[in-house]
Formats: structure tokens, sequence, C-alpha cells
């Protein structure tokens, strides 16, 4: 197990690596550049050369990688160019926002998503199962951002049930303890501050969720009706056992191995998700701070460690989900 | 009473725009307590149908039985679904054709003995564990302490089997129902299930009904034997008069192609020619008949009946096997 996991983490270093480097060169291919964004088109060739000189983007690609990398390694990524401040600390900033988001959005797709699905193999060609079937297939091609204002409009402009932006109301004044609003809430005590961020939190998550929602649907469902044509099953329900048993023990453990691995592959998803997302909803994170870093500034420094960032989780919860894996069945763990 | 008496029994599967197909017709058989009775057959006549119509096993929807399974009287079809989940695993027990596919992969092997027992005779988990031990011992698995911790893929399939038969027997039943147990088995392996069925029957008490396809696990095994085709019941006989003097074509056909070690070598097999997809609807005639050598025109007017033989078993043939052309 243990050579295992280290194996794993070497492939996720030399992963790292290739990337920095891919991200690094395509970064400065791009039309436009710092420098451009900061001066505006009226700077003089001098004042642009100077200015280029001092970022340090005169000298040849490599040597700007190599020295990138060097200060990498003593944890050091540069300082934003929109704002001079460190980006450990910009990032920093915007993380806490991103991930209660996305943490809440995967909490309601895999809490609906399972007993949904499972029920909809256990009632197959029914009306429920019928419903689930197009209502995923509706939540798979509905474009988030529509999806977002459809239901911001809807939901606070129409009926007011949700604020219609931000993580928390005008005036409220929160503690910040993690940058987890709902969670500094319940820390200090606050309690209207974490039902007041929790209630900004829901059109936002629901939103999010709604793809990995429907991917977790259907393929639980289709795991589900694989395992219940299984001779096991049948065993089960030869030697008497309770529904909740046979349901719990011999249908849902074999029928989330392939679920579990799909849980991380829509992290991927929920990454991109939370940029459209966070637009809509004007969410101060990750997927604001992106978006800012490219349209206005093209901030190479913070964006290459939010690329990196990216990548960084995905790889890391994909190997979560495989040593889960090894948990789960024990014909993994021989090899 | 008998233990198990099956009247009439019949299932039809009727698929939505599909013509409805009776996999099992009319069929009736008693098993007394402690008997063992043998289900033959080859594929498609309807004999695990029937064994799985007995447990209640049939998918829910899609098919329709009929009939009347009477276990010690009750009968089994008019249950609630509880009460008759109560009775799988304690009352009647079934072990299956593929020990691997018939086992859960990701749960140790003590686990799903345990389980029955904490199930029906409200065990806790450890003293469950403890008899599930107990159980593997008795059905031939050398050391049980480590075999209780594994999980099925890394045992042998005779081991795998002999696991699903101490899951069977785990709560004492009164009947046992075994479909084709040896079919995914190595011939030795076989052989070695098949004494080990024969063993504990005999200690336990247990009646077992033995479904298979293969005369020699019947010959060495049945008191009775009801042969199966088409989903009906053609012949019934115990077990040497079967042997002895087949009466149905069927039978006679069936044993015919049995390879024996007293046949003259280089001979060819007897094979009944044809197959199962060549049969006619029951009502049309004998469904063997397109088949049989001795097939005479009343074959062709409509179903002969089960009718008693001057032996004590039931022949359903216009033109049975007469003594002189029996096996030799």
């Amino acid at each position: 197990m243990l050579r295992v996991i280290v194996r794993r983490l070497l492939q996720l270093v030399v992963t790292l690596i290739a990337l920095s480097a891919l991200i690094f060169i395509w970064l400065r291919n791009l039309p436009g550049g710092p420098v451009d964004a900061l001066l505006g088109e009226r700077a003089t060739p001098e004042t642009r050369a100077l200015l280029t000189k001092a970022l340090g983007y005169d000298q040849p690609i490599y040597v700007q990688y190599g020295k990138f990398m060097q200060r990498i390694l003593t944890g050091d990524f540069g300082n934003s160019i929109r704002t001079g401040d460190p980006v450990i600390e910009v990032i920093g900033r915007a993380f806490p926002a991103t991930f209660e988001l996305a943490l809440a959005a995967m909490i309601i797709a895999v809490g609906l998503g399972i007993p949904l699905g499972y029920l909809a193999a256990r009632w197959r060609g029914r009306a429920l199962d019928h419903l689930t079937v197009v209502g995923t297939l509706l939540g798979i091609s509905i474009p988030i951002f529509f999806l977002g204002y459809l239901l911001k409009d809807v939901f606070t402009q129409n009926i007011h049930w949700f604020p219609p932006s931000g993580r928390v109301g005008i005036g409220l004044d929160n503690t910040n303890v993690t940058g987890f609003f709902v969670l500094d809430g319940l820390l200090t005590r606050e309690f209207d501050a974490a039902a007041d961020a929790l209630w900004h939190l829901i059109l936002p998550a629901l939103t999010l969720a709604t793809i990995p929602l429907a991917v977790i649907v259907r393929m639980t469902r289709a795991s589900v009706l694989d395992v219940l044509n299984e001779d096991y099953v049948r065993t089960a329900e030869a030697k008497g056992l309770r529904h909740r048993t046979i349901r719990g023990r011999h249908i849902l453990r074999n029928a989330l191995l392939p679920v579990v691995t799909t849980i991380g592959l829509q992290t991927g998803a929920l990454l991109s998700g939370a940029v459209l997302t966070e637009k809509v909803y004007n969410w101060g994170g990750l997927g604001t701070l992106i978006t800012d870093s490219i349209t206005g500034s093209r901030d190479y420094p913070v964006l290459q460690a939010l690329i990196l960032l990216a990548a960084l989780v995905f790889v890391v919860v994909n190997l979560l989900v495989d040593l889960s894996y090894a948990f789960i069945d024990p014909r993994v763990r021989v090899r | 009473m008998s233990l198990l008496d099956v009247r009439d029994l019949s299932v039809v599967f009727q698929r939505r725009g599909e013509r409805p197909f009776t996999a099992v017709d009319k069929v009736s058989f008693t098993v007394e307590p402690g008997q063992t009775v043998g289900l033959v057959g080859e594929s498609g006549c309807g004999k695990s149908v029937t064994s799985l119509a007995i447990m209640g096993l049939l998918p829910k929807r899609g098919n329709k039985v009929t009939g009347e399974v009477l276990f010690e009287g009750t009968d089994l079809l008019k249950l609630r679904p509880d009460d008759m989940r109560d009775r799988r695993g304690r009352d009647i027990g079934m072990i299956f054709q593929d020990p691997l596919s018939s086992l859960n992969p990701v749960i140790p092997i003590g686990v799903q003995v345990a389980e029955v027992l904490e199930r029906h005779q409200g065990r806790e988990r450890k003293q469950a564990l403890r008899e599930a031990r107990e159980l593997l011992d008795a059905v031939g698995i050398p050391d049980p302490d480590r075999r209780l911790k594994e999980y099925p893929h890394q045992i042998s399939g005779g081991m795998r089997q002999r696991a699903l038969i101490a899951i069977a027997l785990a709560c004492k039943p009164r009947l046992l129902i075994a479909d084709e147990p040896t079919t995914a088995l190595d011939v030795t392996i076989q052989a070695q299930i098949l004494t080990l069925l024969k063993q504990l029957v005999d200690d336990t008490g247990t009646a077992l009904i033995m479904i298979t396809h293969d005369l020699g696990v019947v010959a060495g095994l049945c008191d009775t034997v009801n042969v199966l085709y088409g989903g009906k019941v053609v012949e019934r006989a115990r077990r040497h008069e079967l042997f002895g003097q087949p009466r149905h074509p069927y039978t006679h056909g069936l044993l015919n192609s049995v390879p024996r070690l007293d046949s003259i070598r280089g001979e060819r097999l007897h094979a009944i020619r044809g197959s199962v997809a060549d049969n006619i609807p029951w009502t049309e005639g004998c469904a063997f008949a397109p088949r049989c050598d001795n097939v005479v025109d009343a074959c062709l007017e409509g179903p002969p009946p089960l009718e008693p033989t001057a032996t004590g078993g039931d022949l359903r043939c216009n033109n049975p096997v007469s003594e002189e052309v029996a096996v030799p």
C-alpha cells in the first residue's frame, strides 16, 4: 500500500512539472501581456522596454522558467502583477470561498445522487425512473451560466427566497477565522452569520452541483442495475436477508465502486464549473480570480499558480479515490 | 404429509411486446422428509425456473406463477413476501451453479456465512462467526480460521462451493435445493462436492432437490428422479427403475448418450437427434415428437397424459420404449 502511495506521489510531481512548463510556455504565447495591460496602448516603446526588463520578461523563456521553478522550490510564487501582493496571499484569500462552494456542491451531488440513482434502478421502467433519466439529461445539457441566471431570476427576483449574490449579507459583520463563512459562524458562535452564509451558499451550490449530480445519478443507476443481476444478490435473497442488509452490504457496496471513481473525476468539472458559477453569483473565489487575472492584466504569476493548484487538487482527489477503492474492493489490494 | 408438495406449478414469462412463454407447465412432484429428489433435463427444460419459483426468487415482474407449492402444508406462493423472506435460508436453503459469482466479492467468507445466522437465529456477530467457523470445518474447508477472513477470490472453486453449502445449511433447513452445484467445477472436485452433499444430507436428515443435466450425478445421489422436457415432467421413477428400465424415449436417449466404460471401443456415442429448438408446443402434441425415434400418429394429436406405470412411477408417452431395447 505504502509503495502505491509513494509511486503515485512521484507521478504527481512529474505531472506537475510537465504541466508547469506547458502553462509557462502557453501563457507567454498569448497575444497581449502584463506590460500592455499595465501601461495601456499609449505607452512609449521606452517605457515598455523598461517595464519588460523590470519584470524579467526580456530574458529567454527557458531562463524565465528556470527562475520560476527555483523560486517555487523555496515556496515563493512571486507577486501579483495586478495588485503587487504575494500570489500565495491572493490565492489564500480566494481559496476558502471556492472550497466552501465546491464542497457544498459535492455534498448535494453525492447526497442526492446516490439515493436517486439507487431508487431509479430499483424502480426501473416506472415513472420515477423515467423522470430521473430525463432530469439527468437536462442537468447535463443545460449550460451552468444559463441555469445559474435562471435560478437566480426565479428565486431572488420573482420569489424572494434566496439572496441574489455574494457570500454574506451587506452590513453583516462576520468574524473571519478560516475563510469558510459557514464554519466561521459556527466557530465564533455567530449563528446568524452562519445561517446567512448558508443562505447565500444554497443557490450557487445547487447550480454548481447540477452536472456532478446528474452524472452521479446516472452512474449509480447503471451500476446498481448491473449489480441487481449478479448471482450474489440472488444468493443474498436466497439467504432470506433483510432488504436493508441486501441493499447496503450486497448491492450498494459493490455498485458504488464505479461511482467513487466518477466522484473523483467530477472534481475537474467542479473546478471549471466554479468559474461560471462564481461569475453568476458574484462569488469572490478562485473562479473570479482566474477571470480577473486573464481579462484584466494577464497576471502571469497568479495564473500559473492557479492552474498548478487546480491540477494539484484534481490529482490529489483522484489519488484519494484510488486509495479508497483499494479499501472498498479487496480484489484491488492484492496487486 | 410430504415435506414439499408441488402441484400444477406453472411459470409463464410475459414480457411486453413478446409472446408469452411457458417455461414450466403444470409440474407436480413431491419430496418426502430426508429424501433426495432429482430434477433432470437439458438446458431450457424449466428445471432452474422450477427451483426459483419454489424459492420465490423469480423476478417480481414479467412472469406469472400459478399452482401450489405446499411446504409442510403451507402454500409458499400465497405467503406475504416478508414471511417468505423469513423462511428462505431458514427452512429452505439453496446452492447455485457458479460458486464464484454466487459469493459477494467484497465481503469476507466468514461474514457471508455468519449473516444467515444473524438473520435467522438472532446471533451476535461474534457468536455467528464462531459458528461459521464450525460450519466451514464441517464442510471440509481446511484452516477455517484463516478462511473466515479471506475473500472469495482468494480461495479455490471447490472451497467456494463448500462455503456456499455451509451458508445454505447454516440454519439446518429441512429442504436444500441444489441447482447444478457441480457444473462449474473440475471433475475431481465434482465428485468431492457430491460426496460431501450426500454425507451432509444423510447426517442432517435434510431433504434435497438435486437439479442437474448430468445423469451421473443423479445415479449417485437421488432416490426419485423427475425427468423434465419442455417444461413438463415426462417421466418419474425411482432411481433403479429409471436407470435399469427407462421408458420414455427421451430418458432412454439421455442414458444412451452417456459414455460407458464397458462400451465397445470406436463405437459412436448415441445422440438424440435435433435440438430443443425443434420442439413443438405441448398444445399441438408431444413436444419431443419431432426428435423422437418412437413417434406414432397419436403423438401429434395432443399432449399425452402423465400416467402411472406398473413400477410405481409416472410416464407421459404414447409409445414408450419396450423393455427389450433398454440400455444394456
